[in-house]
């Protein structure tokens, strides 16, 4: 496996003038695991999608460095697996047929046998040949992770990674976040406790946001509090 | 070598995918039809000039392509599968396989249009065939290279359905210009040298469209 850095350096982003998030500071590498939690609105999906490349920061820059070589933003897909709710797959096609073209798309050779691997262990191998719009939610959902680990990336992001699943396709994500932490980057978004002791490090986003307020607060008082030199002399 | 043949797997997605959902072929060719109906009952059994019968197969092949060509990235935005898309590949493969698609579905469309305009409209005699070849050949390259920049700005908006030919007009002005003057020479039977301007320009246009697309689609693509 790739080593990869990942860098974000004081990234803000808005949506017409409206701040989401500003100043988010972290780094990780292989091995390291990351939950991003925050109330409704607060800016999960939003800093995921930043982290994935779909969306760009207002300020800030994300970096990503594979093998000590920096990548260019139209390269981060090769290294980053993602699962979210807003991800469609193609209803038309069967899950085989899906990952065949995700594949083909992504320029890599269509191993079979992998894809035979996934879709057993997401539970879908039965129904591969089967049009994904004749599946559940929790069915296309589990699909999305065969979608992400495809490629086999270096980088997992789940943004909501329990979403319309049952319990059991919650304890296989589980197994799928703890068989690759060791050599992966997992990066998830999402407010569940559960899903929270499965990573090391945890942002809040609210939290966050409030810390920046005070810091901010007291830095205008301390300023307002210091006499000006015209009145000293 | 490898951006060819992600390219063509992009193309081969959106093929296969027409092919089941017909999400752009059954608007063009009912569009196609009812255009050619209509033209049929408003012409009845007058004599139309060449310039007029040129003019009408381009309205109809103009507004065929803006029915059908701005489903490719529509119809991923409706289901939702654009952001897949951008976990997949770099914009410029996506744009390409694009294009090729939409180049195969308005060069289908056209023969279609064609076929039916010779059979049906008998006033309509290409004297020099090899201009009208080139014409419709450039004419639908150009056409397929202008709508698919303008599907992928227009995808985004709410009001897609008006936005794209209103958008798609001022655009493809001096292409459907150039185009119906080639074909006023092919029905009067010029020879082909005469036409060498004409099919200048048209070369030029999509040169400049593929070049632009290019550059802006990685901007048009993300946020």
């Amino acid at each position: 496996m790739n080593s990869v850095h990942l860098q974000l350096e004081n990234v803000r982003k808005e949506f017409s003038r409206r701040i989401i998030f500003d100043k988010i500071n972290f780094e990780l590498t292989n091995g390291n695991s990351i939950a991003i939690t925050g109330i409704n609105g607060s800016g999960k999906s939003t800093l995921v999608k930043i982290i994935a490349g779909i969306l760009s920061p207002t300020r800030g820059i994300v970096t990503l460095t594979v093998n000590g070589k920096e990548m260019k933003l139209e390269q981060y897909h090769n290294y980053i697996g993602f699962v979210a709710p807003y991800i469609q797959m193609y209803d038309e096609f069967s899950a085989y047929e899906n990952l065949k073209f995700f594949a083909r798309i992504r320029g890599m050779h269509f191993d079979a046998g992998y894809a035979d691997q996934l879709l057993d262990r997401i539970v879908l191998y039965s129904r591969r040949n089967d049009a994904v719009r004749t599946y559940s939610s929790g069915m296309k959902q589990r699909l999305k992770y065969a979608f992400a680990l495809l490629h086999k990336p270096e980088i997992l992001i789940f943004d909501e990674p329990r979403a319309n699943l049952d319990r059991h396709g919650i304890a296989t994500v589980y197994s799928i976040m703890e068989e690759n932490k060791p050599e992966s980057v997992i990066i998830l978004a999402t407010n569940d406790e559960e899903d929270l002791s499965h990573v090391e490090t945890i942002i809040n986003l609210d939290e966050l946001k409030e810390q920046q307020k005070s810091e901010k607060q007291m830095r205008s008082s301390a300023r307002s509090k210091q006499p000006s030199t015209e009145v000293a002399k | 070598m490898l951006y060819i043949q992600q390219t063509a797997a992009v193309f081969i997605k959106d093929f296969k995918s027409e092919l089941r959902t017909r999400y752009a072929i059954n608007a063009l060719v009912m569009f196609v039809i009812t255009t050619l109906s209509i033209i049929l009952f408003s012409i009845g059994g007058e004599r139309v000039s060449p310039d007029v019968l040129a003019g009408m197969l381009w309205v109809v092949i103009f507004f065929s392509a803006m029915s059908g060509l701005s489903r490719s990235f529509v119809s991923e935005e409706e289901r939702g599968t654009t952001m897949t898309l951008q976990l997949l590949a770099q914009p410029a493969i996506i744009y390409f396989g694009k294009l090729v698609f939409n180049l195969v579905l308005i060069f289908s469309i056209n023969t279609l249009v064609v076929t039916l305009y010779l059979l049906l409209i008998p006033l309509f005699t290409v004297q020099t065939t090899s201009i009208f070849l080139l014409t419709l050949f450039l004419g639908s390259f150009g056409l397929a290279c202008a709508s698919t920049i303008i599907a992928a700005i227009i995808a985004k908006a709410n009001s897609k359905g008006t936005l794209y030919p209103v958008l798609s007009f001022p655009i493809l002005l001096p292409l459907l210009m150039t185009v119906m003057n080639a074909t006023k020479l092919s029905l009067d039977g010029a020879p082909l040298s005469e036409a060498a301007g004409e099919f200048r320009v048209l070369v030029s246009y999509s040169v400049v469209l593929i070049a632009v697309s290019w550059v802006l689609f990685d901007y048009v693509w993300k946020d």
